[in-house]
Order: structure tokens, then sequence, then C-alpha cells
């Protein structure tokens, strides 16, 4: 029964954010602020699935749903979903949601051509502190998925403002002052989350193998994602790194960032591989 | 409308050059005029609108040919005979009278087309009109519609969202580079005309303070005094890039003035905030090579002229769709006016019928002397139910769209077959 629940919220959810990426498309190209409302709605709704599914997803494993592939990726999406609606709370970016509603669907998607089974949980792994490590690395995640968003939308406006030819994105970017301000904000929050993240990783790496830090690939990457959003954050608050730096900056963290989430996993292995 | 005849007359920038314009009765204030219009025989309701752009009367009047000729003498005063205003005055009746207000209100009829500022004109020359008690039922029912037509084309088209002037064009990328002008400095190198013109649309738009660098101190300080602002010698230059964010550069030097390598530096003192140059002069001022340091933005006149120019083709288009709201809405307005017009005659229709009805029961009631009170009334009631139920079907024929642009013949005709007295 939770089984057939589970599939249907699943699908549910990317039937919800395809028509929430469809309208605020739509809203990009005709601009017509009623819809860009309605997207936002629908995109509270997907919101609303992914956490439904993603307790259900609990419900079942009894145990946090992020150690496969396809929960890690369904979690970022949530992630990312949420940290835009926070954030959507507070400020006013013009068009910002339809940038982010296209990435949730691709993560979205992305979660669906991997495998849905459930595996066993590895004894290692059976703690408190999988959902705690994990959850603010993912919230983390959301947050950087922002600024690098936000990094995109400033090149495209820039290099209009640059090149001095109008085109289509012109109006319907923001000013480069608030993407700046995009930037600045998600980076803080992201990289606060971010250090909690290797922290209590690093906290529950001593409870479980009696070590720190043991340089498996993923805490290698981790750190080096650290060191780029930390240098930036530096960067920005002693010598005045902005706009297109910064914008350039948060893209080349978020690559850092999905190398860790992927790249990893494939090509490096060790200890957070997901299970297969 | 049959009885009372809708009539704008006006001049505008279209028809009329300044030079005429410029001598036009009423150049001051609207309160005397207005009451001069008041005293024009046959003039019910009244309205004027005086721009720097245009001059436009707007009544309803019965005689029109006499009403049309007292305002045109109003309008031109003793300085133009007849012979000579007649090529620059325009006279619009009814449809035609509430269609170029509302291209008006809209601002298709502008100098530039899609401007905000005419609205604001059009809505105080009414709240002048409404406080001398010049308009009435038809105008402030017709200007209220035109503002909310101009409300409707500034939504549903993008036709004021465009700068079609060079300040515009310069606010309208300042505000896609700084979000707001709020609290931003403009400095002014060089202090002609333009830069004024450009800096007071920034002020205008919420910049905080303007330095004027200039050669000679004694313009600068003029000029500055202007917008409260500071003056200081082109020498300080350098010191004060630091600290401002927009920069309009009209000088007439022969040379470039601020090179790539000059600003440079400064950018590290500024903490990279962004800087914008407008370069209106010509020949340049503004090493053209500023626009590749990060964080700066260089705009010469040029690129500005490139802005406005797209701006246009893009207002042109969306100038046709206002233009179909507009002619939808004078349609609109048209019908209201037509059932405006059947209205008196409906309730005079209704008062004969209850007239005849009153006084047949009054001959017949005394002569039915054993009737009860409840009798006494079904005969009341059915008498009125007789005269309604035959007056339902000419009343639907009235109101009916069969000849809605005959409204006035069929009102005759009708008035006629009835034995209604001819409206006044």
């Amino acid at each position: 029964m939770l089984n057939e629940i589970n599939y249907l919220l699943f699908h549910s959810v990317l039937a919800v954010s395809f028509v929430a990426s469809a309208v605020y498309l739509v809203f990009f190209f005709s601009q017509r602020e009623k819809l860009r409302t309605i997207g936002r709605m629908i995109l509270l709704g997907s919101g609303i699935l992914q956490s439904c599914y993603i307790l259900s997803r609990y419900l079942i494993a009894g145990y946090t749903p992020i150690t496969s592939q396809h929960e890690a990726v369904t979690f970022f999406a949530w992630s990312v979903t949420w940290a835009y609606l926070s954030f959507r709370w507070r400020y006013t970016v013009k068009n910002f949601g339809t940038f982010v509603a296209l990435m949730v669907l691709i993560l979205l998607l992305l979660a669906a051509t991997v495998s849905r089974e459930f595996s066993p949980l590895a004894p290692a792994l059976q703690s408190l502190w999988l959902p705690v490590h994990a959850g603010v690395a993912v919230i983390a995640y959301g947050f950087l998925a922002l600024a690098f968003i936000g990094g995109i939308m400033y090149l495209l406006q820039e290099r209009e403002l640059k090149s001095k030819r109008f085109g289509f994105f012109f109006s319907r970017l923001p000013s480069l002052d608030a993407l700046d301000q995009l930037n600045s904000h998600c980076l803080t929050i992201g990289f606060v989350f971010l250090t909690l993240g290797i922290i209590t990783g690093s906290v529950w790496a001593r409870q479980a193998w009696g070590t720190y830090w043991q340089w498996d690939p993923k805490e290698t990457w981790s750190l080096i994602t650290w060191f780029l959003y930390a240098a930036q954050i530096h960067q920005r608050l002693t010598a005045g790194w902005r706009g297109k730096r910064a914008a350039v900056m948060a893209i080349v963290g978020f690559s850092s960032v999905i190398f860790t989430l992927w790249g990893v996993t494939y090509l490096l292995g060790g200890v957070h591989s997901y299970a297969q | 409308m049959p009885s009372e005849t809708i009539l704008l007359l006006g001049v505008n920038h279209k028809s009329t050059p300044l030079e005429i314009r410029e001598q036009l009765a009423l150049s001051s204030g609207y309160e005397e005029p207005l009451r001069a219009l008041k005293r024009i025989e046959g003039v019910r309701e009244y309205y004027l609108l005086s721009t720097c752009n245009r001059v436009e009367i707007m009544v309803t009047a019965r005689d029109e040919a006499q009403v049309v000729k007292e305002l045109s003498r109003f309008l031109f005063g003793d300085a133009l005979s007849p012979e000579q205003y007649e090529k620059y005055l325009y006279c619009y009746r009814n449809e035609e009278a509430i269609h170029h207000l509302f291209l008006v209100a809209a601002s298709l009829d502008s100098m530039i087309v899609g401007e905000a500022q005419i609205l604001g004109q059009l809505k105080e020359a009414y709240r002048w009109a409404a406080a001398e008690k010049c308009t009435g039922p038809v105008l402030n029912k017709l200007l209220h519609k035109a503002f909310s037509v101009a409300k409707r084309v500034r939504s549903e088209t993008c036709i004021g969202s465009s700068a079609v002037s060079i300040s515009y064009a310069a606010i309208e990328l300042a505000k896609k580079i700084f979000g707001s002008l709020e609290n931003k400095r403009v400095l002014l190198i060089g202090a002609g005309e333009m830069a004024e013109l450009a800096a007071e649309h920034l002020v205008g738009n919420g910049a905080r303070e303007v330095v004027v660098a200039n050669r000679t101190l004694e313009r600068a300080l003029n000029l500055a005094k202007r917008f409260n602002g500071r003056a200081v010698g082109l020498d300080e230059l350098f010191d004060q890039l630091e600290q401002v964010d927009i920069i309009i550069s009209s000088t007439g030097a022969p040379n470039i003035i601020l090179h790539k390598e000059d600003v440079k530096p400064l950018m590290r003192n500024r903490r990279n905030k962004p800087l914008f140059f407008i370069d209106i002069a010509v020949p340049r001022d503004l090493d053209p090579a500023l626009n590749d340091l990060n964080n700066v933005y260089l705009y010469d006149i040029d690129d500005l002229n490139n802005v406005v120019e797209l701006n246009k083709a893009e207002r042109d288009k969306e100038a046709v769709k206002a233009k179909r709201i507009v002619d939808e809405e004078a349609l609109k307005f048209k019908d209201w006016l037509a059932g405006l017009a059947i209205t008196p005659t409906i309730s005079a229709l209704r008062e004969k019928g209850n007239q005849v009805c009153r006084i047949e029961l009054e001959r017949t009631l005394p002569r039915l002397t054993n009737l009860s009170t409840k009798e006494r009334q079904s005969v009341e009631k059915m008498a009125a139910a007789i005269v309604s139920r035959l007056l339902h079907d000419p009343v639907v024929f009235l109101k009916s769209e069969s000849c809605k642009d005959q409204s006035e013949m069929k009102v005759d005709l009708f008035r006629s077959v009835f034995g209604l007295e001819k409206k006044k």
C-alpha cells in the first residue's frame, strides 16, 4: 500500500514540477504577471509533494532516505525548492523562479532515471548522524545551487549590458545589483551549512571509524569545495570581490559541488558512494 | 447624444507649431479660463486641458455651430484671425471626440508616445474642472472612463515600459546596473545642457547627490546649486571617482580626458562597486576601453541612441495593441451614451402610461360604487398591468441593438408615435 503511494507520489512530483516549469516558461516569454503567481503556487505544491514523497520513503525504509543516488538527488531537488521558497519569502528577484523551477525539474528527471530500489542500510550508516550530516549538507547544496543560478543570470545580464545589444534577456532579467546580492546572500547561508556539514561529518567519522578525517575522496572534494567558497567569501569581504568575478566563482564552486555529489561516486569511489 | 453634442476642440504639437501654441490665451492656470468658458452660451458641461504640447477643450453643447465658433475665438483670443487658425485647429464630434480623448489619455497622441505624464496632467485638469463644477454626468463619466482606458492600456501593453529619449535610456540602464538609484551619487563632468537634463532625471529617480566638475568653477557652482550639490575643480576628478556611481561627461575637450589606466587602480579603492559612465560629448571624453574593465559600464551617445531606436520600434508594435483597446473602449462608451439618450424617452413613456392609467381609473372607479376594497385594488392592478404589458415591447424595441446607429431618428419617431413631447 505504502509502496503504491510512494510510486504515485514520485510521479505526481514529476508532473507538478513539469507543469510549474511550463507555466514559468510561458510567463518568462509572455511576461504576464498572473502566470508568475500561478507558477509559484504550483512550485509550492511541488515542494509539499516532494516533502510527502521523502516522508513516505522514510516510512517504508525506516531510515532517512538519502543513501541511494535517487534519494540524494531527490533530496537535492527538495532542498533547492525550499531554499528558493524561503528566499522568495524575504526577497524578490525578478524572474528567478523560472530558472529555479527548471533546475528542480532537471534534478527530478535525473532522479527518475536511476534505480528507485530500497536497499538495506550499511551498518556504518545506522546512526542518528545520518540525517543530521546529510541533511545539513543537502541544505548547503540547495543554497549553493541558488547562488549558481544567480551567477548564470548575472553573466547573461552582464553580457547584454557590456555588449550593448539588448536582446531577449535584458528586460527579463533583474538588475546586476539584485543578482549580486542574491549571490552574496545564498553563498553566506550555503557556506555556513557546508561548514556544518563537514564538521558533523568529521564528528560522525570519529564515532564510526575512530578518526576525524580519513581523506576519503568525498571528504577531500568537500574540502576543496569548502576552500573554493571560503576563498570567495574572504575576497568579497576584504577586497570587495563582486559582480562578474563573484558570479563566475559561484559557478565554479557549484561545479565542484556537483562533482562531489556525482563525480566522486562514479570516478573515485570511497565510503560515501551511494548504495547501488 | 441626440440633443447634445460632445465637442472637442484643440491644438497639439502635431497640428500647431510652438510659436502659435505660445500665443494661446490660456497659458496661466485653469481657474480663469474655466470661468470664461462658463460665459459661453449653449455650453453645458465643459473641461479644459492645457499642457506644453496641447490645449484642448471638451464640451457638451446644444447649438453646435455657434459654440464651435465661440470656442475657437476663446482659444485663440485676438492672436489670430479665423482664417489663420483654421488650419491649426481640430474639432471632433461625439464618437470622434471620445476616441480622441481616449487616445490622449492613453498617451498615444503624445510627442513621446507612451510617456506617463499626460495622464497626470489630464487628472489635474479634471480636478480643476470638477472643483469649479464645470463637469456634469456625461463628462464625469467620460473622463473617468478615459483614466481607466489609460490604465488598461498601461497594464495590457508594454507601451510605457521602454525608454525613448536619451535621458530615459540612461535611467533605464542605470536601473539595470544598480537596481535602484536611491543613494547613488552622480558626477557631472562639464556643465552642458544635456548633462543637466540627464542629471535632473537621475535626481528625479532618487539619486542622492550631484557633484559638478567643470573647467570654470563658476559654472560648476551655478549648476551644483540647482541640485543642492557640490562643485569641484577638474583636478579633483580622480578623488571624486572613488565616491560617485554614475558619471555623465559632456565637456568640449578635443581629446579623451579619462583613460582606462586612470580608472583601473581606482576600482580597488571603490571595492569594485560598479561605475556607470555616460559619455554624451562629441568628440568623446572617455576612453572606449573603459568598458572592458570589470564592473565598469560605459555608454556613449551612439549607444544610447541605439537603445532609443530599439525601444521605439518595440513601442510602435505596442501602440497598435493600445489603439485597438482605445477603439474598443470608445465603442463601448458610445453605447453607453446611446443608452443615456433613450433613458428620458423611456421614463417619459412610462410616465405617460401611468398618467393614462390614473386618469381612466379616476373616471371609472367613482361609478363602480358597490365594489369592495379588495375588488377595487384588483381593478387598479389590472389597469396598471395592461399599460405595462402594452409598453413592454416598445421599450424592448427602443433598447434593442437593431438600429443603434440611427438612435436619434428612432427616438424622434418613437416620441411622435407615442405623442410624447419633443425633447428640449
